[in-house]
This record gives C-alpha cells, sequence and structure tokens, in this order.
C-alpha cells in the first residue's frame, strides 16, 4: 500500500529512437506528483514506464532503476504482469469494459487475482465505488453494463476499478481531458481524496489542474524534434508555479510557449 | 475567369490546367462541375450525382431483384414435380426419378447427409479457425503474420475440384485408422456407428474433413478481421490490470470478436452447405438410408444435383432436383439470415 517510488537514470527507447533520456526523481507516499510538458516531450512515455505497460509497443526498452520502495520492478525477475497488478492505471479514454456489468468492471482486477469469495468481491465493489464517489450513482444498476454511464462517471468507474486491487501506487494519464468541466473537478476532488492512501502520478496538460491537485510537479521538455524528451525540474508545486529554478520552467507555465 | 465560367466544359483539359494554376479557380472547380452558371450548381445535385445516385441504388435492386428472380424460378420449376410426387417429398429417403409418370422422391437423407457433413465440418473448422485467427492477431509478430495470413488465404483459393480429389486419395485412406478407431470403440454413440457403406473410406466423416478444410480459410479471415479490430483502450485496460496474454484476450478481445467470429461461422456453414463437387467426389453414394451416421454415405442437395446434371431433359423429373435446389436455397438462405443478425448484433463501443 502506498509505497515509493524512485526512479534512476532512466532512458527510454522506442527501437532506435531514444524517447526519454536519463530521468531521475522520487515520489513519496501519499502524495500527488504531476506530469507537466508541451506534447511529444516525453511525460506519458515516463508514465507509462511506471507499470511497464510501455513495453507492449515492440521494440520498446529501458534503462535505468524503477524502484518501488527500492525494489526494481525491472529486476530480472520481476515480471510485468505482476508489476502492474501493484500499480494501477487511469488512461485518457474511459475504458470500462463494456460487455461487463458495473460490479463486473470493479472487481475485474481482483478476480484476475483469483479472488472468486462473491461477498469479499461485493464488499470490495462498494467499498472502491464510494472510494471513487460513484456508489450513491449507480448501487441500483450494479448488474448494468459500464458503457452505460456518462464519461465522467465511467472515467470514476475505472478510478474504482483501478483501486480497488488497492495498489502501491495510482497512475494517471490525463484522465480528465475527455471530460467536461463538471466532471473534472469531480475528478479532481477524488484525487484529493485519495492521496491520503494512494501515492498518485498524475499527467496532465492543464497546468491549473496540476497547481490544484499536486504536491509536487515535474516539468518535462524537449530540447528539439528528434532529441529525447529531459526531466527540465522537479519541485513542490507552489515553488514550480511562483518561483520555478528553470527559465524554461518559467516560460512554459506563463504561456510563453508550448 | 470570365471566359471560363462562362464557356468551358468542365472535363476540358485546358480548363483543368487554368484551375490547377490558381486556387480560386480551384475551389470552383471542385464546388461546381460546371454547367454553365456557378451558383445554380452548388444549390441543385450535379448530373454526375444523379448519374452515380442512380447507378448505385440501381446496382442494389440488381441483387434483390436478381434473388428474387432465383428464388421465383425453382418454386415455378419445382412445383409440378411436387404435386406428381407419389412419394412423401420431406420425409422419403428415395430419390426415384427414372419413370417420369411415377415420381418417387423425397429429401429425407439429402437433408440429413448435407446437415450432417457441413455441421461436422464447422465443428472441426471453428476451434481451429479461432486458434488460427488468435494466434495472427494476439500472438505472432507482425513478420510471421502477414504471410501466415497469406497461406490461409491461399486455401481459399484452391479449387473445389483439387479438395475432391485430395479427399478421397489421399485423406481417406489417411483417416482410416481414425475412423476404424471410432466405429470400433466408440461405435454405441450413434454418431460413430457403423454405416450404410461397407467401407470408411469416402463417408460423411471424410467428406466433413475435406469440409472443414474448405471453410476454414473464410471462418478464419472473418474472425481474425474482427479481432485485429478490438478496441487498443480496451486491451490497455485488461493489460494495466495485471492481465495476462490470455486474460486480455478474455476481457477484450473474445467479448468484441465473438460476434463476428459467429458470423464468419455462419459464413462457412453456407459454403459447405452448398459445396457440390468436392463432396460429389469424396463421399460414396449409398444404397440404404442414412442412420444418422458419420459413416453413412450418399448424396447431399448439392451433389445429387450435381450428379444427375447430365440427364435433365424432361420437365418432370428435372423439377424433383429443382424442388430439391429449392430446399437448399432456403436453407443457405437461413444459415445466411442467422449470420447477419448475429452480426447485426455488433455494437460494442
Amino acid at each position: 500500500m502506498a509505497k515509493r517510488l524512485d526512479l534512476k537514470a532512466v532512458d527510454i527507447f522506442y527501437g532506435d529512437f531514444h524517447a526519454v533520456s536519463d530521468v531521475n526523481l522520487s515520489v513519496s507516499p501519499r502524495s500527488v506528483t504531476s506530469f507537466i510538458g508541451p506534447s511529444g516531450c516525453g511525460k506519458s512515455t515516463v508514465l507509462r514506464t511506471l507499470n511497464r505497460m510501455h513495453e507492449e509497443i515492440p521494440g520498446a526498452r529501458v534503462d535505468g532503476e524503477v524502484l518501488l520502495d527500492g525494489e526494481d520492478i525491472y529486476a530480472r525477475s520481476a515480471d510485468a504482469v505482476a508489476v502492474r497488478r501493484t500499480i494501477g492505471m487511469v488512461f485518457q479514454r474511459p475504458n470500462p469494459f463494456p460487455t461487463m456489468s458495473i460490479r463486473d468492471n470493479v472487481v475485474a482486477g481482483l478476480k484476475l487475482q483469483g479472488v472468486r469469495d462473491k461477498k469479499k468481491l461485493d464488499e470490495v465493489a462498494e467499498a472502491s465505488l464510494r472510494g471513487a464517489n460513484l456508489w450513491k450513482e449507480v448501487k441500483d444498476r450494479l448488474d448494468k453494463p459500464g458503457g452505460g454511464l456518462s464519461g465522467g462517471q465511467q472515467q470514476r468507474l475505472c478510478i474504482a476499478r483501478a483501486i480497488a486491487v488497492q495498489p502501491d501506487v495510482l497512475l494517471m494519464d490525463e484522465p480528465c481531458s475527455a471530460l467536461d468541466p463538471i466532471s473534472t473537478l469531480a475528478i479532481e476532488d477524488l484525487i484529493g481524496d485519495l492521496k491520503k492512501e494512494y501515492t498518485i502520478v498524475i499527467v496532465t496538460h492543464n497546468m491549473q489542474q496540476a497547481a490544484r491537485v499536486s504536491d509536487q510537479t515535474a516539468f518535462f521538455n524537449l530540447e528539439a524534434t528528434g532529441k529525447p524528451g529531459k526531466l527540465v525540474e522537479i519541485d513542490d508545486t507552489e515553488k514550480i508555479f511562483s518561483n520555478p529554478h528553470e527559465q524554461a520552467t518559467e516560460d512554459y507555465i506563463s504561456g510563453r510557449f508550448g | 475567369m470570365t471566359e471560363r465560367t462562362t464557356a468551358a466544359r468542365p472535363r476540358d483539359p485546358q480548363d483543368e490546367g487554368s484551375a490547377a494554376g490558381s486556387a480560386t479557380l480551384d475551389t470552383v472547380t471542385d464546388t461546381d462541375p460546371g454547367r454553365g452558371g456557378t451558383d445554380r450548381g452548388k444549390a441543385t445535385p450535379g448530373r454526375g450525382e444523379r448519374i452515380f445516385r442512380g447507378l448505385t441504388s440501381g446496382s442494389g435492386l440488381l441483387v434483390v431483384a436478381a434473388i428474387a428472380a432465383i428464388g421465383l424460378f425453382l418454386l415455378v420449376q419445382a412445383v409440378p414435380s411436387l404435386l406428381a410426387d407419389n412419394a412423401n417429398f420431406l420425409t422419403s429417403p428415395v430419390f426415384d426419378t427414372r419413370d417420369p409418370a411415377n415420381l418417387n422422391f423425397g429429401i429425407r437423407d439429402l437433408l440429413v447427409v448435407t446437415l450432417l457433413s457441413s455441421l461436422f465440418a464447422l465443428v472441426l473448422a471453428m476451434p481451429i479457425a479461432l486458434g488460427i485467427a488468435l494466434f495472427l492477431t494476439q500472438y505472432a509478430p507482425k513478420r510471421v503474420a502477414r504471410p501466415f495470413a497469406y497461406v490461409i488465404d491461399l486455401l481459399a483459393a484452391v479449387p473445389s475440384i483439387i479438395y475432391g480429389l485430395w479427399g478421397i486419395a489421399v485423406l481417406a485412406p489417411a483417416l482410416l485408422p481414425i475412423a476404424t478407431f471410432l466405429r470400433d470403440d466408440l461405435g454405441w454413440f450413434f454418431l460413430f456407428a457403423p454405416g450404410n457403406l461397407p467401407v470408411l473410406t469416402g463417408t460423411i466423416f471424410t467428406g466433413g474433413v475435406v469440409l472443414a478444410v474448405m471453410i476454414l480459410p473464410i471462418i478464419t479471415a472473418v474472425t481474425r478481421e474482427v479481432f485485429s479490430q478490438a478496441p487498443r483502450f480496451h486491451i490497455e485496460a485488461a493489460q494495466a490490470l495485471g492481465a495476462t496474454r490470455w486474460e486480455v484476450i478474455r476481457m477484450a478481445v473474445l467479448p468484441y470478436g465473438r460476434s463476428g467470429y459467429i458470423a464468419g461461422s455462419m459464413l462457412g456453414l453456407g459454403r459447405a452447405l452448398g459445396e457440390t463437387i468436392a463432396v460429389l467426389i469424396v463421399i460414396r453414394a449409398a444404397t440404404t438410408p442414412s442412420g444418422f451416421s458419420l459413416f453413412d454415405g450418399g448424396y447431399t442437395f448439392a451433389s445429387l444435383i450435381a450428379s444427375a446434371a447430365s440427364e435433365f431433359s424432361q420437365p418432370l423429373p428435372t423439377g424433383a432436383y429443382i424442388a430439391a435446389g429449392l430446399v437448399l436455397f432456403v436453407l443457405t438462405f437461413v444459415v445466411n439470415a442467422i449470420a447477419r443478425v448475429v452480426a447485426g448484433g455488433k455494437v460494442n463501443g
């Protein structure tokens, strides 16, 4: 539960293409870290290395260490599938399984881990839906397909699905970019609640959102097209948005480029 | 510009040339196919539009008309013979049309042999097609998947006569040990009971295996297509939960592709029901009625009609075969309709 994450000299490649170079950062347990930066700078790529999702793309590989409470998730003995079971992920586009009921969607991860006890599954489904602020809206239609919900509800369903397995870390890849402002607010409030129990890393294009929800912010940038993306700086969110160390960060957050 | 809009014909190469030279002219050329006035062309659909619409809807109607005409033809030709039939058309196992004055024909055995061989083929082909489609879309690297898919498609290009020859000359003897085992050790089960043929080669069993190979490509092609379109974001959802490869398939690929798989299988079944020459060569004729065993022989609708085609001289006996053809027509129609209904339910957003 709520583990610490450390990246040490992480380089990410897609085949011959060097996508991100030399990332070093730390994420404390029970905090929110946001990744910001212009499109193509590699922030989503970095996020996807944190649960070994990026290696589903043929030719992708990672150098360096990604430590989860000191254990390298890329160690020879580590298994990508096992890693993903302890690190939850929420995607840009809400993606509940369309043929599964709302309840089955929430407990899909638990079922993968072999939990079959119906009572336990029902309990977790309720707790997770409550945790995702969705319980009241769906408690009367748990057996209906998840595809029938609104976009914002679907995204909260996906969050419920991710937290149902009590992940060590929760990754969010632009979770609000497909949502309207009201749903966005609901998700942001939820992130605030969730950080009491989970370590959260969120990629966002919305700098106000980063300022609102996160404790620390990492700014990624690209020197030029074709060059690898870089972590420019990471600091307390307050510091980044008021008095950043690097000129590039200041230019970006004040809207001078990107 | 003035000269162009008043005088030029739209397909005039010189006009195309001048239009390409200028952006303004370009837009005019695009929106107005050039029947004189520029504004008028935008308001009403152009003549090309009307012709094209006529051609496309005409093609559509033509197909419907053709199918209706075929059905009507079969019905008109079959009715006099059906009225002259002295046997029960639906339940008689005999198909005797030698004496036009005393027709005795029924489709019981044709139906049994046709359905038994086709369904057996389907039972064999469906799991293999599923396996191939999953392998090609989920497991094989692209470099392997593409040539492999070509090879499968090539199976569909082999002429049926070749399958027939291969079936009777190569496959039938090769299947003999399996057939013998099934009959001797599992003969208590009606499908494997001793049949009405003196030998175990050239049975419905053999024919079904040949048909299975023949319908494999179509089922595989349709299934592969729908599986390859399984949405990336559902696959990622399963992966991110820590699903193994097989679990990803079960959670995100199979639910999405199931209706397409069934629809493809129905198309394959339709093909098996209508297959003629390979079945005619492989499955031997039998003298006694079928007992619902895979080791029976006999004729399917298609193979019976083909075998008798050289003797279609008198209208009444010919009509008897046309009546059989009508049943096959309806049968394949029903199968295709089922496929359509199943595929129509493919709304997996």
